[in-house]
């Protein structure tokens, strides 16, 4: 028996965490095919192809798909599931909105947001914010999988050359619609994604003194995070927030400068490879989870540490 | 029109949770309990909503022990109009909850079922969605923005890439980020006057619906500890450590 695994894309491109998810489904079992829904989306299909681990590729080409709208999603997804033993996504806003409605249509508990797969049916995944994790094993016959995708290496876009096979569009229900999205734009990497992430809390004081940060992210090719509290001040915006209501991130380099360090931004943050933490107060928690701390006024270090990171001959990129 | 909306008791998100020694969950006793942060912001949108004038009736619902009565009581004392409870002494997965709340739904029949995004003790973000599905419905999840229309409801959603605006056709599920509003707190007159507010009781038991959890929980563990690293002294030995030492500058 098989995976199927759904594609997230843009019609256009995959997006990126798809090929973390297709890491995981393939310690499901080697048997790893990847449902594409959309409009106009030959590329993407190809795209997938190429994958190595991917054994089949599956595209249903209709306007229906092209905003994922759930309610037209899940009845293809429904049908299509009806020969896999798994169905699995990755648990971002993508595969969190539409994939308990294809468990709840098949029956199936789902288990969401797996760190590890121990076995085809037995999964790690963290509850109260990533504070404990849990073993857990399925006992329906089925299962519906969403997969966190930092925690798995994503797969390697090879020479693979998947076969790739139609799908009929089955018919969608018409009670919602797909207005408009805003994505925010950015020079820098994705948050989700960046090898180093720098930080600001409510240290900065107001969204000006973010430029501080900006020049060091800037210098070092980081994307930008935030604390929920510098985001609720209004310093930045939302989609740059890290912790247990944004973004969970696992970076290289996290730079963790005027954040006191709670609970809900370690649950986004302290699995990074390397933290550091400047904060004016020696005691603040965040302390305890950095590799490199440095008590100072931050006002103080972030030029001295642009000015530092300007001596050196290279930087990584 | 009329709203349902769903309120879970979890652990206070304040509160440090412990895991027992025996690997068999988090320790519960003598520890600080509230309702789920976003069911508080579900249960603001639609006081407000029936503020406004639009909507009659707010019906607060929990599944739970009897505690799970003082998640109503808080929805009652900042606004509802009444509740039901629906007893439990056991755990029961999201799949089960949604069944339960299915039921009612056809009993009560509202236009609109509001419910926090996800519940901070399981992070399972499941309840919404199921429920939308087993009653056919349309979904708007993660909603930070809501407005209501007279057949439908136009919402702005928080994703991963920004902000997605959608309209649902009513009766919808909608399910609430915690930017939707800041939700208020009860006076201790309207905590009096809460008390006096009906509250209907049924034992989950006894909804028909088949509770049998699917997934088993095998263990509970800490998740591998973090040791504290060094402070440095100044910014050049902070650069020098992680250009020469982490080697990821």
């Amino acid at each position: 028996m098989s995976v199927l695994l759904i594609a997230e894309h843009d019609n256009k491109k995959l997006k990126p965490f798809t090929l973390n998810a297709m890491t995981a489904a393939s310690k499901m079992d080697g048997e790893v095919h990847v449902l594409v829904a959309g409009t106009g989306c030959d590329n993407v299909s190809k795209e997938i192809a190429n994958v190595a681990l991917v054994k089949k590729v599956l595209v249903c080409d209709s306007p229906n798909y092209e905003n994922y709208l759930p309610e037209n999603l899940v009845p293809l997804v429904v049908k299509v599931s009806e020969k896999y033993d798994h169905i699995v996504a990755s648990a971002n806003t993508f595969g969190k909105n539409f994939m308990p409605r294809v468990a709840a249509a098949l029956d199936v508990s789902q288990v969401s947001d797996i760190i590890k797969v121990k076995s085809p049916d037995t999964f790690v995944r963290p509850i109260y914010a990533g504070n404990a994790f849990a073993t857990v094993k399925s006992n329906d016959k089925k299962k519906c999988v969403t997969i966190r995708p930092t925690s798995f290496d994503a797969a390697e876009k090879s020479d693979g050359s998947a076969p790739i096979e139609k799908v009929e569009a089955v018919d969608v229900p018409n009670t919602s619609k797909f207005i408009k999205r805003e994505e925010t734009k950015s020079e820098r990497p994705e948050l989700g994604t960046a090898r180093i992430v720098v930080s600001g809390g409510r240290g900065l004081e107001s969204g000006e003194n973010f430029k501080l940060i900006n020049d060091i992210a800037d210098k070092l090719n980081a994307a930008v995070g935030a604390s929920r509290a510098a985001v609720d001040a209004g310093y930045i915006s939302n989609d740059h927030q890290v912790g247990q209501t944004g973004k969970v991130v696992v970076p290289d380099l996290y730079i963790a400068v005027g954040i006191s360090g709670a609970i809900q931004h370690l649950a986004g943050m302290k699995e990074s490879k390397i933290i550091v933490a400047i904060n004016k107060d020696g005691e603040a928690p965040i302390f305890s989870v950095a590799d490199y701390g440095l008590e100072a006024d931050l006002f103080k270090a972030l030029p001295e540490f642009l000015a530092e990171l300007n001596k050196l001959n290279t930087i990584q990129k | 029109m009329k709203i349902l909306v769903a309120v879970k008791r979890v652990i206070d998100y304040n509160v440090q949770i412990r895991v027992k020694e025996d690997g068999s969950g988090v320790h519960t006793d003598n520890v600080k309990m509230s309702t789920n942060p976003p069911d508080d912001n579900a249960v603001e949108e639609s006081v407000k909503l029936k503020e406004s004038g639009k909507v009659k009736e707010v019906v607060a619902i929990s599944i739970g022990e009897d505690k799970a009565q003082e998640s109503i009581r808080k929805a009652l004392a900042v606004g509802a109009d009444r509740g039901i409870h629906i007893k439990s002494d056991s755990y029961i997965e999201p799949l089960g909850i949604a069944k339960i709340l299915k039921k009612i739904v056809e009993k009560e029949k509202p236009d609109m079922v509001f419910l926090g995004k996800q519940a901070i003790d399981d992070d399972c973000n499941q309840t919404g969605q199921m429920l939308a599905a087993m009653l056919n419905w349309p979904q708007a999840t993660f909603s930070s923005k809501i407005n209501l229309k007279d057949k439908s409801i136009e919402i702005v959603r928080e994703i991963d890439e920004g902000l997605e605006t959608i309209e649902v056709n009513l009766p919808a599920v909608v399910t609430c980020d915690l930017r939707l509003n800041e939700p208020r707190f009860a006076s201790l007159p309207n905590i009096m006057k809460a008390k006096k507010k009906p509250m209907e009781q049924l034992n989950a038991k006894d909804m028909g619906v088949d509770l049998t959890n699917r997934i088993e929980q095998l263990k509970v563990e800490e998740p591998p500890k973090r040791k504290a690293g060094i402070k440095v002294a100044n910014v050049a030995e902070l650069v020098s450590k992680l250009k020469n030492e982490a080697k990821v500058i």
